[in-house]
């Protein structure tokens, strides 16, 4: 209980550091921004501009005043595609780091507090997804998902089940620096078995951490959400960031010289990645005294 | 097995050190060793569980395949045999060397990556070889003089590629400078190029090395930044300092190489962002390597070929690894005692 309430405290303090940090502000800007205009995605663009059938501009149109980031080769606008991706890309990236969160705040605890087999197997596995490269991994399994499966959630799955193992490592070692605390020993004393040890008294104390690093872990899993739908293993149905520019690539924006379809996707992309990046330096600024000015 | 060898280095521990202890060595081969197997592993039993009929899968046309070929096929990938049979088949096939034939290739998966290999070791090395010694020049000045508008908008510049997939970045320049035909934005040479052949090969590495370079560099410098804020105000920049030293050769003799010995294993552990730039970054260049038959090799999708490619993408990255592990203990006495 006092693990709880002590967490409680440091968090609102750490919420007021927040505040006051430059970087960490203008990047949750940046993201409320992009929130707001993925939520209003549908008021703010008719979704029927994302018909090829009712595309109502010239093929590959520069911005004009009727559309303001020009069309792609059916016609339609970039805008209204931006905007309906980004609910998509915004969407997979958060669902996706759910899933990585839970996964690694899981494993990690117990690879931590659990000695011997369970532990050290645990700990390998970790290791495998962290050596294994990413992307190769991502393919594979995005290959051989059940095709039953809608794409959307195999996309999802797959960037969860490969982006886990930093966070496990992270939570691992500040798992094994808190159960070295004396109130653990007391609470072993008192009879606590595993899961109260766990739940009571380790996952408030790694809970700070694991945030932190959530917002590193939107970052990577947007960029991989974009780059499968690149290389063309995203939901076919469904407009996204990485499908915009896959489409783009795929029908010679780069001959035709189009910058508008590859650019303003591009944009979105890097600037909301980016915040959630600045976001998360400055969390790991707050929590990590160590880091103290940088 | 962890449990062994780990009382093993417990028992060196106590003898006098030396820079690389036998079990030391042991023990980082038997790791990776068991990261590959476990590789074979999962590259058989993910395929394996392949929706339908895995045969129809593996087949060149799909579903429409020759139904004789379809049957030689099943034999050969074990489908008639149980799990534990056709699983001993492929470990056999693997270690010696057969990895099966391309569908998209007409070829043998081992021949085809063989062909593909040097290109993207050219494409990426250099690329990481330009993007360490500039990561870790700008990273170690920014660091220095923390602060300055030197850091601040480095910082910045690194922050925002750090957060651009390479592949973007690759789309950008080219469709800015494709319009002017300098470099040439697909392949990796032109048969009707008059240069020498050599030369020809750096003309069309130059927009694909950049784009990876700069990604890389971002990374690297906020590594060796970080790297360099750490010993800053290490007692032994004090005694440098005290010492009358130029401001310069503090940091070039002492507070560099302490700086960058940490920031090198971060370097080998990114390896797996390398391959993902190689397989992205190829992809935009057309450029002739792995990466680039990684993307051929998802159209269809021609499975024996992407096996051999996760093979093939892991196996370096391990290696890689492995290299660090047994290089940094000779470079850096810290890890030795760690």
């Amino acid at each position: 209980m006092s693990a709880v309430t002590a967490a409680r405290s440091r968090r609102s303090g750490a919420w007021r550091a927040f505040l006051r940090d430059r970087e960490g502000m203008s990047g949750l800007l940046v993201l409320v921004l992009f929130g707001l205009l993925a939520l209003l995605a549908p008021v703010l663009a008719d979704p029927a501009g994302l018909d090829v059938t009712k595309a109502e501009g010239a093929s590959v149109a520069p911005p004009s005043w009727d559309f303001l980031l020009g069309t792609d080769h059916y016609g339609r606008s970039v805008l209204t595609m931006v905007l309906h991706g980004g609910q998509v890309t915004l969407l997979v990236g958060l669902a996706a780091t759910v899933i990585s969160m839970i996964l690694g705040t899981l494993i990690g605890i117990a690879s931590g507090h659990f000695r011997g087999l369970t532990g050290g197997t645990l700990n390998r596995l970790t290791e495998w997804f962290l050596v294994i490269p990413y992307l190769p991994l991502a393919i594979v399994l995005a290959t051989v998902f059940p095709a039953d499966v809608p794409k959307l959630f195999a996309v999802i799955i797959v960037i969860g089940v490969t982006s886990w193992s930093s966070t496990a490592r992270l939570v691992r070692a500040q798992t094994m620096a808190i159960e070295a605390r004396p109130y653990l020993e007391r609470a072993k004393a008192l009879g606590g078995g595993h899961w109260h040890q766990m739940t009571r008294h380790v996952l408030p104390n790694v809970m700070p951490l694991v945030l932190a690093n959530t917002t590193l872990t939107v970052s990577i899993a947007i960029i991989a959400e974009t780059t499968l739908s690149f290389l063309g293993l995203g939901d076919p149905l469904r407009m996204s960031w990485g499908r915009i520019l896959d489409d783009a690539y795929s029908q010679g924006a780069i001959d035709r010289g189009a910058w508008w379809w590859i650019v303003f996707p591009g944009v979105a992309v890097v600037l909301v990645v980016r915040a959630f990046n600045m976001c998360g330096r400055a969390l790991e600024r707050i929590l990590d005294p160590r880091l103290e000015g940088r | 097995m962890t449990g062994s060898s780990a009382g093993g280095a417990g028992a060196v521990t106590r003898r006098p050190r030396r820079a690389l202890s036998v079990a030391y060595v042991l023990r980082k081969c038997l790791s990776a060793v068991l990261m590959l197997v476990f590789v074979v592993v999962v590259n058989f039993f993910l395929f394996r569980v392949l929706p339908g009929d895995p045969a129809k899968a593996f087949a060149p046309r799909g579903r429409n395949a020759d139904p004789e070929a379809l049957r030689e096929l099943r034999e050969r990938l074990g489908l008639n045999d149980s799990w534990d049979v056709a699983f001993g088949k492929y470990v056999k096939s693997v270690f010696s060397g057969d990895l099966g034939v391309s569908f998209s290739q007409h070829a043998k998966v081992t021949d085809v990556i063989m062909e593909r290999f040097w290109p993207t070791v050219l494409l990426s090395g250099t690329a990481l070889v330009i993007a360490a010694v500039l990561g870790v020049w700008l990273g170690a000045r920014a660091g220095w003089r923390q602060g300055s508008r030197f850091d601040r908008l480095g910082s910045s510049a690194a922050v925002t590629f750090y957060s651009m997939p390479e592949w973007l970045l690759g789309l950008v320049l080219l469709v800015f400078l494709n319009r002017y035909g300098i470099f040439p934005a697909r392949g990796m040479n032109d048969p009707r190029s008059t240069l020498p052949a050599w030369l020809d090969v750096l003309w069309h590495m130059v927009l694909p090395v950049t784009v990876l370079a700069v990604v890389y560099v971002a990374e690297y410098s906020l590594i060796m930044r970080s790297s360099i804020l750490d010993e800053r105000r290490a007692d032994y920049l004090t005694t440098a300092r005290a010492k009358g030293l130029r401001d310069d050769l503090v940091l070039r003799r002492h507070a560099l190489p302490n700086a960058l010995l940490p920031s090198m294993t971060l370097f080998f552990l990114s390896m797996g962002f390398v391959v993902a730039g190689a397989i992205t970054v190829e992809t935009v260049f057309s450029w002739p390597g792995l990466g680039r038959l990684t993307y051929e090799a998802l159209r269809g999708p021609d499975i024996p070929l992407l096996q051999g490619l996760f093979l093939v993408f892991s196996a370096g990255v391990i290696v890689m690894n492995l290299v660090a592990d047994l290089l940094m203990p000779l470079l850096d006495p810290r890890v030795r005692a760690a």
